[in-house]
């Protein structure tokens, strides 16, 4: 390749702000279990607060990994993962006061 | 000196000098933010306006719960879980993208966006077939609350995966002629957040719109 030397030497004192690609797949097979368990609870017509619970419980975890892992703020200043984390957090509590409102209703 | 004055000493010097941080933590990265500052404060804006939806859908729905779980068993969940697989697999080969170009690896990175791109489409052409599925049995943004909403988030969110394409085919282009390489990270990363973001909002509006009940 054209520019393998200068790339070798940058390597040398680049840190990896991506992580490994182990780490991305592991992720992947983590992301994607979450994803059928979502699914299955879709098929099998589960409801109810513990059900609602549980998926955005899944939402939520699956969410922090893209945001940390896959957007790689877990190396950024932290202000950014603490408001896309925080965009999680109010937004899946809004919707689970929501869902509550409506076992009343 | 009694020993509560004496670890009161110690306390107070390694106020005043900290002790050497280990060398570790010297080598340790600066914390950085990937790509352009601006696409954050977009990807921001973004999560808000998404944001706004999800919650406008879950009160209204509080509203018309029956309404919502009968329509929604009509919804077809399967083509929501392959589209969720489809973006999550998607946004892990970007990943994978963006580690070859890190890595020095232009070429390879133009190969992992090619796949993210394929699986992007595969999400378009899924949807597809869902709206056409959805519009020849009557739905449409007047049919009913539910199907407003359901036409509006999930069209809403149909248009940030078809910029994220074009951003991709950018991307590939870009890759393909080596321009992404240590030292020359922005427009890839940059790039990648976006699409990551487009992910992001699919995993609560799939639990949400297709499952909840």
């Amino acid at each position: 390749m054209h520019n393998q030397r200068t790339s070798a030497r940058a390597l040398a004192v680049h840190h990896s702000d991506h992580g490994t690609p182990r780490r991305a797949t592991m992720i992947w097979v983590i992301l994607i279990a979450a994803t059928i368990v979502t699914w299955t609870v879709g098929e099998t017509g589960g409801s109810g607060p513990a059900i609602v619970g549980l998926l955005f419980s899944i939402a939520f975890g699956k969410g922090a990994m893209i945001i940390l892992d896959y957007m790689a703020l877990r190396r950024a200043p932290l202000m950014w993962p603490v408001l896309a984390l925080g965009w999680m957090t109010l937004v899946c509590s809004l919707i689970g006061i929501a869902y509550w409102k409506g076992l009343g209703a | 000196m009694c020993p509560n004055t004496r670890v009161m000493n110690t306390f107070a010097q390694t106020l005043v000098s900290p002790p050497s941080l280990p060398a570790v933590a010297s080598d340790a990265a600066p914390r950085r933010l990937p790509g352009d500052l601006a696409i954050w404060f977009f990807i921001l804006a973004e999560l808000l306006a998404f944001g706004a939806f999800f919650i406008a859908y879950a009160f209204a729905r509080a509203n018309s719960v029956e309404l919502f779980n009968a329509q929604q068993l009509a919804l077809d969940r399967n083509a929501g879980a392959i589209n969720t697989i489809l973006l999550l697999t998607s946004s892990y080969f970007v990943v994978r993208a963006v580690q070859a170009a890190e890595a020095g690896q232009s070429r390879r990175a133009a190969s992992w966006i090619a796949g993210g791109f394929a699986c992007g489409m595969g999400f378009v052409v899924v949807k597809l077939f869902e709206y056409v599925a959805k519009f020849a049995a009557g739905v449409s943004l007047s049919s009913s609350t539910f199907h407003m909403f359901y036409l509006v988030l999930t069209f809403f969110h149909f248009m940030h995966v078809i910029l994220g394409l074009v951003i991709l085919g950018a991307l590939w282009n870009g890759a393909r002629k080596g321009r992404y390489a240590p030292g020359n990270m922005n427009g890839i990363e940059t790039g990648a957040a976006y699409w990551h973001m487009v992910d992001l909002v699919w995993l609560i509006l799939f639990p949400l719109v297709y499952v909840m009940r």
